[in-house]
């Protein structure tokens, strides 16, 4: 039915948009915790921090990842100096840039979620000898489920999709960082590709249309069982 | 015993208390919305810490602020049932019952089969919490807090929040754990019906601070507790053993001292304790031996003070034989029989007024 091209393209956004929500889901729970419970100095900076990517044009996301993570840049220099891992220009690198731009839909989602948790619940599970980590892994972490769980549904439908950060930090390299949305730019680019961009473009409706029904069916199967 | 000298101080609220409460025996806390019942609770939790004083329950000191001592409430083995129950929604029952016993520390006295035998829950184990009725709720939460192997309970206005059915549901259950448990019981509430039900020692508190403390019978004829309960709920409240049941006539003599009292018999054998309370306004006093009447409890006492209560009426102490009695009775009828103290008088009780104002009691025997 797709053709070996469409299959990589296909292959490789689902590898990109799970690989950055498996690694941006824990960091997202630890920001929307620090962000709903902390208090401390450059709690409001680290929120507008955690929100720019949704304002940002994409471009500047990606050109800012390239001038960090990049051969050059700081950390990029010292990831691959020190680890031997290059970011730009890699699938490691798309996965970032994919991460970092669906990063404030999942603190949004569990954030929500971890607001409307009954701080009495934990009060309740203190005085029945839980300490705090275990009051978190038993209490709170389970009644959050069904954010963490919706964050991560949306933001994997939406890093499927991801465009001007990727192309932008990690190019346009077919078989390593040409995802769906590259392959569809790629194809209308060039003069015969009318047909496989519909293709393309038709994968990527069916999968953020199938994405999106399924983050709000687990979210309500999950809510139901909370009884709420 | 419980020990208890605690101070702290909110922005519109102070909290100053002490007293000593003997353990174990439910201890309640009484007195209107705002008078300090949670914040005192909260602090015997841990939950709250104190400014001032010291808390320490037999010889466990809980809270003591001059010597640095705060065990926070996962080390207090204190267990609290809330208002609103607070069952973990994503467990179920079973989950919610074991979550404390598994991270207890202190040695298993009350198994899980126990508890669900003395709570009535074993058709409830494998349900949600949003599957119970707001009487179960509270049955689960007494269950999860008493299988923490807690060395206290709080019970934090358990019924307030059910109808008058549910609480009717709840009440046996609250008896029998009283009767039950080892272990010393806070109780809190605003309704005096349940704290003559339950309690064995009382504080009343008024505006952050301790308007009298005692034991119940002795609290129920205070003055200041009569501020707070309201004139209908003024009367003494009495312990007593059955001494013989009369089937033909269904009634129950209860011994008063040297005296007994005949009330209808609501399930109850020879031997068995009871509580009665016997409200002010249901009782007749009479200054020559009754004859002809259709009153069967009727007890022989002298008059030890008289009080004006309000414009009309006049509240009458009796002494009788160890005990007091109390009897609200009309200026007009004082007057005419010129009551005044050191009359014997007899005090005539309606069989049927008691209905309802007859409670199990732990005999003494038990409590020891």
């Amino acid at each position: 039915m797709l053709s070996p091209d469409e299959w990589e393209a296909l292959r490789l956004s689902l590898g990109i948009a799970l690989r950055s929500v498996a690694v941006g889901l824990p960091l997202a729970i630890l920001v929307a915790v620090l962000l709903v419970r902390g208090r401390f100095f450059g709690r409001l900076l680290l929120d507008a921090l955690v929100h720019l990517p949704l304002v940002l044009p994409p471009v500047v996301v990606g050109y800012l990842l390239l001038v960090l993570f990049g051969v050059q840049g700081p950390i990029g220099g010292w990831l691959e100096s020190t680890f031997g891992v290059r970011l730009a220009f890699t699938r490691a690198g798309a996965a970032l840039a994919t991460g970092v731009m669906a990063f404030p839909l999942m603190v949004r989602a569990i954030r929500l979620s971890l607001e409307s948790i009954d701080r009495g619940l934990e009060e309740a599970a203190r005085t029945l000898g839980a300490g705090r980590f275990d009051r978190f892994v038993t209490i709170t972490l389970p009644l959050m489920a069904p954010g963490i769980l919706a964050g991560g549904v949306t933001a994997f439908a939406a890093g499927l999709g991801e465009f001007g950060a990727v192309i932008t930090f990690a190019a346009n390299v077919p078989g390593e960082t040409r995802t769906l949305p590259l392959a569809l730019y790629t194809a209308i680019q060039s003069p015969d590709g009318d047909a496989l961009a519909a293709r393309l473009a038709a994968l990527s409706f069916m999968l953020g249309l199938a994405g999106l029904i399924m983050a709000e069916w687990l979210g309500r199967s999950l809510q139901r069982r909370l009884g709420r | 015993m419980l020990d208890v000298v605690a101070r702290c101080r909110r922005e519109d609220f102070t909290l100053d208390v002490a007293f000593q409460a003997p353990t174990p025996g439910v201890i309640a806390l009484f007195g209107r919305s705002g008078a300090g019942k949670t914040t005192l609770i909260n602090m015997l939790a841990g939950l709250l810490p104190l400014d001032q004083g010291r808390i320490a329950l037999d010889d466990v000191t809980l809270s003591d602020r001059a010597h640095g001592i705060e065990t926070p409430p996962e080390q207090r083995g204190v267990g609290y049932v809330f208002q609103d129950a607070r069952l973990f929604p994503h467990l179920n029952v079973t989950g919610n019952l074991t979550y404390g016993l598994r991270r207890t520390k202190r040695s298993v006295s009350s198994t899980y089969e126990q508890v669900v035998a003395l709570l009535g829950l074993e058709s409830l184990v494998d349900r949600r919490p949003h599957q119970l009725s707001g009487g179960e709720r509270q049955r689960v939460a007494l269950g999860r807090a008493l299988l923490a192997q807690p060395r206290m309970l709080l019970l934090d206005e358990p019924l307030a929040s059910l109808d008058q059915a549910r609480r009717e549901e709840l009440l046996p259950y609250l008896e029998r754990l009283r009767d039950q448990a080892r272990i010393p019981i806070v109780y809190v509430s605003h309704q005096f019906e349940e704290i003559v039900r339950l309690a064995t020692y009382v504080v009343v508190l008024d505006g952050g601070r301790v308007a009298v403390a005692g034991d119940l019978p002795s609290v129920a004829l205070s003055p200041a507790l009569r501020a707070i309960a309201g004139p209908e709920a003024v009367g003494a409240i009495l312990r007593g053993q059955v001494a013989a049941v009369d089937s033909t006539t269904g009634l129950a003599h209860i011994q008063i001292g040297a005296q007994r009292l005949a009330i209808e018999n609501e399930n109850l054998a020879a031997g068995d304790w009871v509580r009665l309370q016997l409200l002010a306004r249901d009782l007749v006093l009479s200054t020559v031996e009754p004859q002809g009447l259709s009153v069967r409890g009727v007890l022989r006492g002298k008059i030890v003070a008289l009080q004006a209560d309000g414009g009309r009426a006049v509240l009458v102490t009796i002494q009788v034989e160890d005990r007091q009695l109390l009897a609200r009775i009309t200026t007009g009828a004082a007057a005419a029989l010129a009551l005044q103290s050191g009359c014997g008088v007899w005090v005539l009780v309606k069989a049927v007024s008691l209905r309802g104002h007859v409670f199990t009691e732990t005999g003494p025997d038990a409590t020891g």
